[in-house]
């Protein structure tokens, strides 16, 4: 597990987002879904998804409701809201453009200054 | 949002939480078997896989905080916690819970009263609709038109009125409903007053101006319903009944509603009539245009746009026209109108309450500086569990919210605490009728505002010591503190405990002087010199006209009255003056003087302005006023061609530049009348008792046949027998004239009245400040005691002696005592200007003030550090070394 890198303040909404937009999962199905997504390069505390999923259905973002898992357990499922369908958009498109910034930045090479 | 909706909300909340906990659980440990599913699927046995989980998913408990936050349903339920935490502490540690909730008590309960003066006095209009725009003359400013003729020509020549009504008082009306005639007060009024006013009857009917057509017309009598219910046991059946007022037959017409107490704050009028029937009962005719004392105010309402400026303009071009129809009569020269209720005493009840909430302000920040103290020792007693707490993962932001729940847990009990003590005292005000022989009266109403602003303080005064912790909390490193233990902090630097002992200490100095310079004012103001001596003096007070006399008859009853007074065994001088005798009721007139050259009387020509009474030969012996020179008057004074006057010290050195050049000396006063000096007397006080000296000059009163009189009484008798033989004397002279019989004393309390309400306010607010600063000292020195006993046993097992045991425990709060008073004293002596406000006579630069308030300081820091330095002396090292 040693090349898995510590999330960025603020990402890991973004991840969850993501996650749900893929279709509607539980808490443990959202972590496995981002480890899976991320080509488990991500490192997340497990307990720590809870209070970003609460936040977001707070947002208005994602919706809960009650069901059954595969394995057949009462468990909370999240989807995205339109709202959240809207955000999820902004915050990719404007995290593309940090990313790509930063990118430039770094790989820029002296001769190109 | 309502009370109820927002109990409803809360209750969701509370009630929702439940759900929301248990829904969070489920799923918190639906992740866990999720995860153990997985470890199990890949081999690990069941319990290790479920141990596993539990331990990858991390610490339960503070994600389920975090969590609640998220929610954002946390508020209600931390609150909930937090409050029952704090109670739990509080029960905990009963001593200081009960020490602050009982400081903070006293601070709420003086400002709650305060407030409540404050809110009837100032802020409070009249009771009466749109009060905000009712403006008018008032009494004792420019009087000029308060003469009747001149209302009527300033109401019809004014255009920023709506309407201009006008009032004056009747006081010592004799009100006959058959059987027995008693004294009551009222309003004689102009017929537009209730309609200016708008107000409704309670019962029948008001009057109106259509219902008036001169003297005569309209004997109708309005009751006020304090007097309908106390004199007419709330019978609807006196409508229509005819009452004799001074005897004259009066029908009574209507009842004012409960809420209407006149249009003066300090007195509620029994009756009202109309000011057309004044002379009827034995009043003065309204006709004469000098007569400036027919009205005591004239109000009305500003038309819609109108300013108080323009009004006053208004009112200046109308008096400057009638200066130039009257000359001789009227010289009002710059006329100011002002908000109709407080009437001139307005710039001195202003300044009075400001003063009393300004000390009462300080006594609420002295009793926040003691709060703060308090609860930086509790804190500081709680460093070890603050830590702990922090230690195990609780956020600062956390502990201080309990903190800050606790300091407003106490607040909120102290304010309640303080608005009980203070409401009945309000209550107790507001039924207060100071004087039995005036209808004079604190209009406190208990509303909502004072509750409000109670609160308010309340919650504002637990904000600002709940900082004090606060700052601790910020500062605390979980592990220093659980490695050193709490004692730590004897260090020696100045600490925020010391600078909040030195502010309440200063403050409380502040108020102990503002205390005893008040006692010593009224000491002072009740012991000057007012000219008379008004101990053992019994005063009769009977208005002639009240029995029916007139013209002629009163000179005659006069001389028959002071005789059958003189025949009572052991009196030893009896006199008369019209009206009432000097400095009570503030009832003093004044007199036009012109020299005796003048022969245009008019108002620029008046030479001075002096005091006038008439009193009847014999009065200055039992008023006990000295004669300087010349002699007093005698029954044949008024037979001569010039009137004789006495004149007092100051009149004959501002007229005549010397007493002995005053003798039979000439002037002439308002009405052309040349009289001539006869005698001299001392200087005194004659409308009230902060006055400059004043010139006053006295008439003979056989001169006038004025029917209101004051007969003075000089005996060394019991007054109770005295004043029993008097009422019998005169019953016998004419067994219908009203008469009210007190000590010239007593009636002086009138005039002492506003003296003796700020020494009675200081001194509690002082008493209160003492304590305070007890409280603020001992709690500093025991708790500086108790952090160091071990300290303290150390140096009595080295061999310390008790005077050094003593300065090591107590060296410091007596220090900060020290400190406190002198800036104390200092601000006291600085604030003088403020007390003069006060109190007549104000000075702290008074050496037996100085004196007292520094033994005053001295005492309290006695009693406040006597337990613990009791506790020092007693320290027993071995008991204590074995404890630790």
């Amino acid at each position: 597990m040693g090349d898995q890198a510590n999330l960025l303040p603020g990402t890991l909404d973004l991840l969850i987002l993501r996650a749900v937009s893929l279709g509607p999962l539980h808490g443990y199905g959202i972590l496995l879904r981002i480890e899976q997504i991320s080509g488990k390069a991500l490192l997340i505390e497990q307990g720590a998804l809870y209070p970003g999923l609460f936040r977001l259905v707070r947002q208005g973002l994602m919706k809960a409701s009650w069901g059954k898992s595969d394995n057949n357990r009462k468990a909370k499922f999240y989807e995205l809201t339109a709202a959240g369908r809207k955000r999820l958009s902004q915050e990719t498109a404007s995290w593309n453009r940090l990313a790509a910034a930063m990118s430039a930045a770094l790989s820029a090479k002296a001769e190109e200054v | 949002m309502g009370l109820k909706s927002w109990l409803k909300s809360a209750w969701n909340r509370i009630f929702r939480r439940n759900q929301l906990v248990d829904e969070m659980e489920d799923e918190l440990l639906a992740h866990i078997a999720f995860r153990a599913d997985d470890l199990q699927r890949r081999g690990v046995n069941r319990a290790e896989a479920e141990r596993r989980a539990r331990i990858e998913f991390g610490a339960r408990e503070r994600i389920r905080e975090e969590s609640y936050a998220a929610m954002g349903g946390s508020f209600f339920d931390t609150l909930w916690s937090d409050l029952r935490y704090a109670v739990r502490v509080l029960a905990k540690s009963r001593g200081f819970a009960l020490a602050a909730m009982v400081t903070l008590a006293l601070a709420i309960g003086a400002n709650s009263v305060v407030f409540g003066v404050m809110d009837a006095l100032l802020l409070h209009t009249l009771n009466v609709p749109n009060a905000k725009s009712l403006y008018g003359t008032e009494y004792g400013a420019d009087q000029q038109f308060q003469s009747y003729p001149n209302y009527l020509d300033l109401r019809d020549g004014m255009h920023s009125f709506v309407d201009l009504a006008a009032f004056n008082f009747s006081l010592g009306t004799a009100i006959d409903t058959g059987d027995d005639p008693q004294a009551a007060s009222g309003f004689a009024t102009t017929g537009n007053y209730f309609t200016v006013l708008e107000i409704q009857p309670y019962l029948g009917r008001l009057y109106k101006p259509e219902d008036l057509h001169g003297t005569g017309s309209a004997p109708y009598l309005v009751l006020s319903y304090g007097y309908w219910h106390a004199r007419f046991h709330d019978d609807g059946g006196v409508i229509g009944r005819v009452v004799r007022v001074n005897k004259h037959p009066f029908t009574v017409i209507g009842v004012t509603p409960p809420e209407f107490a006149g249009t003066l704050m300090f007195v509620s009028p029994d009756f009202y009539f109309p000011i057309v029937e004044q002379e009827v009962i034995g009043g003065n005719p309204l006709t004469d245009r000098t007569d400036t004392g027919a009205l005591f105010e004239t109000f009305g309402h500003l038309k819609p746009g109108v300013t108080p400026e323009q009004a006053e303009a208004d009112a200046n071009r109308v008096a400057a026209a009638l200066a130039r129809e009257y000359p001789k009569e009227f010289g009002a020269t710059h006329v100011v109108l002002g908000r109709t209720g407080l009437t001139s005493f307005g710039p001195s009840v202003h300044g009075f309450v400001a003063a009393l909430m300004g000390l009462a302000l300080m006594i609420l920040l002295a009793a926040c500086a003691n709060l703060g103290g308090l609860f930086a020792a509790h804190a500081a007693d709680r460093a070890r569990e603050v830590a702990l707490r922090l230690a195990l993962g609780s956020t600062r932001r956390r502990i201080m919210r309990q903190l800050m729940t606790e300091a407003v847990l106490i607040s909120l009990g102290g304010g309640m605490l303080g608005v009980l003590a203070g409401m009945p005292l309000l209550r107790r005000l507001s039924t207060w009728h100071p004087f039995p022989g005036a209808p004079i009266h604190v209009p406190v109403t208990m509303d909502g505002r004072i509750y409000a602003v109670a609160l308010v303080l309340a919650l504002a005064s637990g904000c600002l010591f709940g900082i004090v912790p606060v700052r601790q909390v910020m500062r605390a490193h979980p592990y220093e503190v659980i490695k050193a233990g709490s004692t730590s902090q004897a260090g020696r630097r100045i600490t925020v405990r010391d600078v909040l002992l030195v502010v309440q200490i200063a403050l409380c100095a502040v108020l102990v002087t503002a205390s005893l310079v008040a006692v010593r004012g009224l000491v002072r103001s009740v012991n000057s010199s007012y000219g008379f001596d008004p101990r053992s003096v019994m005063a009769a007070g009977v208005n002639l006209a009240d029995a029916g006399y007139s013209g002629a008859q009163i000179p005659r009853f006069n001389r028959r009255m002071i005789d059958a007074m003189a025949a009572i065994p052991g009196v030893d001088a009896v006199g008369l003056v019209n009206d009432y005798p000097p400095l009570v009721y503030t009832a003093a007139s004044r007199e036009k003087v012109f020299t005796e050259q003048t022969r245009d009387w008019k108002p620029a020509n008046v030479a001075i302005t002096p005091f006038r009474f008439n009193v009847s030969p014999g009065y200055l012996r039992a008023a006990g006023t000295e004669l300087l020179a010349g002699r007093d008057f005698n029954w044949n004074d008024d037979k001569g061609a010039l009137a004789p006057a006495l004149a007092n010290r100051q009149f004959a050195l501002r007229m005549f530049g010397s007493v002995n050049g005053a003798m039979g000396g000439h002037f002439r006063i308002g009405d052309g009348t040349l009289a001539e000096i006869v005698g001299v007397v001392e200087d005194g006080k004659y409308l009230s008792l902060t006055e400059d000296q004043e010139p006053a000059i006295f008439m003979p009163s056989m001169l006038y046949r004025d029917p209101a009189c004051y007969l003075i009484v000089r005996s060394k008798r019991d007054p109770q027998q005295l004043a029993a033989l008097m009422r019998f004397n005169l019953r016998r002279l004419d067994a219908g004239l009203p008469v009210d019989i007190q000590s010239w004393n007593q009636l002086l309390e009138v005039v002492q009245f506003p003296a003796r309400v700020a020494t009675m306010a200081l001194g509690v607010l002082g008493i209160i400040g003492a304590v305070l600063s007890i409280t603020g000292i001992f709690g500093m020195a025991a708790y500086s005691v108790s952090k160091r006993l071990k300290e303290l046993g150390i140096r009595v097992a080295l061999g310390a002696r008790r005077r050094e045991v003593l300065g090591a425990a107590l060296g410091r709060a007596v220090r900060l005592l020290a400190m406190g008073s002198a800036t104390g004293l200092l601000l006291g002596i600085l604030a003088s200007r403020v007390l003069a406000y006060i109190v007549y006579q104000a000075t702290p630069r008074d050496p037996l003030v100085l004196a007292g308030v520094v033994a005053a300081m001295a005492l309290l820091g006695i009693i406040a550090t006597w337990l613990p330095a009791q506790r020092a002396l007693r320290v027993d090292p071995m008991t204590l070394l074995r404890e630790e």
